[in-house]
């Protein structure tokens, strides 16, 4: 029995190879955040009156709002005095001049990984001239979308071609007063990126490779908005399953996303994010907030996410089912390791006739790893046949680990029908002695059994994705076992 | 093949095996039988290298080699197959799946090239004719929902997919019906070669009528206290256990040097 222990430990405890020294920034305003601020970052930006407007009021709402204390997770009070709120977008001079120069550890982990060559670079920070291909690569995307009418740009690009559309639907699925770090984000947002997809079109590919290139040095505050007018399609791919470099500890990004009648959105999110060292110092505090809005009948949003970096992660994408025949899904695998933290869940709040909805939760804890899932089924009273299934299983390695569920159910409507399921379990020492008496090492076992348990998630995820997600499993957990 | 001397294992202070004494030659069928709690899975499971077990005195050679020196995953790799009395179910990993990686891992360590998916869905679907199995099963999570039948039947597929040198089956005709034995029984002789060893663990004569074993010996109380013949099952399927006690401990340890 100790053996064993010890050898899930062994697989569990290996540290995340991969932090970055801190780079100065140098074209950056000062430190601290005031109404000031909020002005200097607009005009840099060079932004419309009524976005600055916007900004504002969401600074002052900020101002009257304090964090939220109910989520189960723990860290030392944030000062938002001391952080930097705008800095230029980076040239890269400082940055490797090419992947000769990068940690041969990281290599190899992309390598693991299956990040396409020409990827690789790009995220271990090599210049962009100096890596072929891919800006051609972005603009064929870009070429081929145009055709079609899709806009797909970065979200200060929307602002200066497309102040209408952004107007406005900014903040029509998540107001600036949502939560605390809504309303911050809102002040203060540096980048993103901006999807509208026309009526009728389905989009031809998947916003993915597109999007890792472009996506860096997009900052802390993120702010996303994706748009599926009538009739049109989108999948979206957000993050990458290799370590991204980052300074900033704190990240609080805002994402909506607008479907209009009977359109459909599907976004998926591998996040990966320096985890902390083993004592959980240093890591990145994720706290995001992901809305979907069905907005218009028979539309249909997805949500699917693989976490396994990040110190702290406070996220609950959700789907507010207003169009009657709307569907909302939410497919997620939340990973804990080391003194990790996880809150995350997910809200379908069912408001127009025959909505439904799907949660599927796998999370994954080990070593001192502490997850918390929270799921809110509001069914309103207007929303006569609403359907809910929650499904949420959390998977145990070790035995320093926890995982909570806290399903909140609110059910104003007698029509509608509302199923939850939960389980715990534990790597069974005796699942792992099988695989290994049948010749296969412990870390292939625990990855396998892992990514079993995951594999309703997975199969929601677009094709490479999944394959990428699978081996990320399988290095997170990976250890010194031979 | 195997030689155990004095083997003394205790699952947490408790000691269960108690000095056993066994020799197995290449291509001999052992079969071992004894009242329950007597220590017959505790010995296949020491053998295979499960660590809730722990051996306090005692050897184990196999092949030449100190057994208990060995990881889990290395014995089964040399050739130590355990057919489990309770089989575990794994939920989301497919059993094509996991059988292809076992059997790769193991071509690996013996300097084999891995099978690709093609091969090697022809070699499994071959073996899955020999057991009788439906093809559907590959598919399906490794052990969930299998019946009882089919969790035994699906682990000498896997027996045979990976031809192993000693193997151990600890119970596999419990829950069986008639034609399952006989399918299991057809698959296991079928497997029979002169390289080959095997340990059947049983309670009952039945499966003896089947599978003819070269030697039978009882074990009661972390003890060897009776070897003999396929004669002796007959005797102990009349007569029980309850004689076990007027017998000196370790009597009939001679067969088969
Ligand atoms: N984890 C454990 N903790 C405590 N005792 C155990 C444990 N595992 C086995 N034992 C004990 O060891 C003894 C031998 O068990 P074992 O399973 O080897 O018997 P067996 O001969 O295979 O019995 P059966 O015929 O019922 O399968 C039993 O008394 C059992 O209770
Ligand atoms: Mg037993």
């Amino acid at each position: 029995m100790t053996n064993t222990t010890s050898t899930l430990e062994e697989i569990i405890s290996q540290e995340y190879q991969h932090g970055f020294e801190t780079a100065v920034e140098a074209d950056a305003i000062p430190r601290g955040l005031s109404e000031e601020t909020v002005r200097v970052i607009s005009a840099k930006k060079n932004e419309p009156e009524f976005l600055l407007e916007w900004r504002l009021a969401a600074y002052r709402r900020w101002l009257e709002m304090t964090p939220p204390d109910w989520a189960s997770v723990h860290h030392p009070a944030i000062d938002y005095q001391d952080i930097i709120y705008y800095s230029a977008p980076k040239s890269q001079k400082d940055g490797p001049k090419s992947l000769d120069e990068v940690d041969p550890e990281l290599l190899k982990t992309y390598e693991k990984l299956g990040i396409p060559l020409h990827e690789r670079a790009i995220l271990a920070g090599v210049a962009v001239d100096a890596v072929f291909d891919s800006v051609s690569v972005a603009t064929t995307f870009k070429d081929k979308l145009a055709e079609k009418g899709i806009i797909f740009c970065s979200f200060s690009e929307a602002v200066q071609h497309h102040p209408e559309l952004v107007r406005q639907y900014l903040g029509s699925v998540v107001p600036v007063q949502d939560n605390f770090y809504a309303a911050l984000n809102s002040a203060v947002f540096s980048d993103g990126s901006f999807v509208y997809i026309p009526p009728g079109v389905r989009c031809p590919m998947e916003l993915s490779t597109y999007f890792r290139i472009n996506a860096k040095n997009t900052g802390q505050f993120e702010r996303t908005l994706i748009i599926a007018d009538r009739d049109a399609y989108v999948s979206y791919l957000e993050g990458c399953t290799a370590p991204m470099r980052d300074e900033n500890q704190l990240h609080a990004a805002v994402v909506e996303l607008v479907a209009l009648e009977n359109a459909q959105i599907k976004y998926s999110t591998v996040q990966n994010w320096y985890p902390g060292d083993k004592e959980g110092r240093g890591g990145i505090y994720n706290f995001v907030t992901k809305r979907g809005d069905c907005r218009g009948a028979h539309s249909k949003i997805s949500w699917t996410q693989v976490e396994t970096g990040s110190a702290i992660t406070w996220k609950y994408p959700s789907v507010i089912l207003r169009g009657d025949h709307s569907v909302g899904e939410f497919y997620s695998v939340a990973l804990t390791n080391h003194r990790q933290q996880a809150d995350t869940g997910t809200k379908m709040i069912h408001m127009g006739k025959n909505t439904r909805s799907t949660v599927i939760s796998k999370g994954i804890s080990a070593g001192h790893g502490h997850q918390a899932y929270r799921g809110l089924v509001r069914i309103a009273r207007a929303a006569t046949g609403a359907r809910n299934y929650t499904q949420c299983d959390s998977l145990l390695l070790g035995d320093k680990c926890a995982a909570h569920t806290f399903p909140y159910i609110e059910v104003k409507n007698a029509s509608a029908k509302v199923e939850h399921e939960a389980s715990t379990s534990r790597i069974g020492e005796d699942q792992l002695f099988f695989c290994r008496q049948r010749g296969l090492s412990a870390e292939d076992a625990v990855s396998m059994i892992v990514n079993g348990f995951c594999k309703e998630v997975f199969k929601e995820l677009p094709m490479e994705f999944a394959v990428e997600a699978q081996k990320l499993l399988g290095v997170s957990l990976e250890g010194s076992v031979g | 093949m195997l030689i155990i001397k004095d083997l003394h294992a205790s699952v947490g202070d408790k000691p269960i095996l108690k000095g056993i004494n066994l020799e197995i030659k290449a291509g001999e069928v052992h079969a071992i039988m004894g009242p329950n709690g007597s220590g017959k899975s505790t010995l296949s499971n020491v053998l295979a290298g499960r660590e809730n077990a722990t051996v306090t005195s005692g050897s184990v050679l196999y092949q030449g080699k100190d057994l208990l020196a060995l990881d889990v995953e290395e014995r089964a790799r040399e050739g130590v197959f355990l057919a489990f009395q309770y089989p575990v179910e794994i939920p989301g990993v497919g059993n094509v799946y996991l059988l292809k990686a076992a059997l790769n891992a193991q071509r690996k360590h013996r300097g084999l090239p891995e099978l690709d998916a093609m091969d090697f869905l022809a070699l499994v679907k071959d073996k899955m004719k020999l057991m009788e199995m439906n093809e559907t099963m590959l598919y399906r999570s490794v052990n969930e929902g299998f019946s009882g039948g089919e969790k035994k039947r699906n682990e000498i597929l896997q027996m045979a997919v990976l031809e192993p040198r000693l193997a151990i089956l600890d119970e596999t005709d419990s829950g069986l019906d008639i034609d399952a034995l006989k399918i299991v029984a057809n698959g296991v002789n079928s497997l029979r070669a002169p390289d080959r060893s095997m340990i059947l663990v049983t309670h009952y004569q039945r499966l003896l009528d089947y599978i003819k074993p070269d030697y039978v010996h009882v074990l009661a109380e972390g003890r060897i206290v009776r070897s003999g013949g396929p004669e002796l099952a007959h005797e102990l399927e009349k007569q029980g256990y309850a004689w076990i006690g007027d017998e000196p401990a370790g009597a009939g340890v001679k067969h088969g040097s």
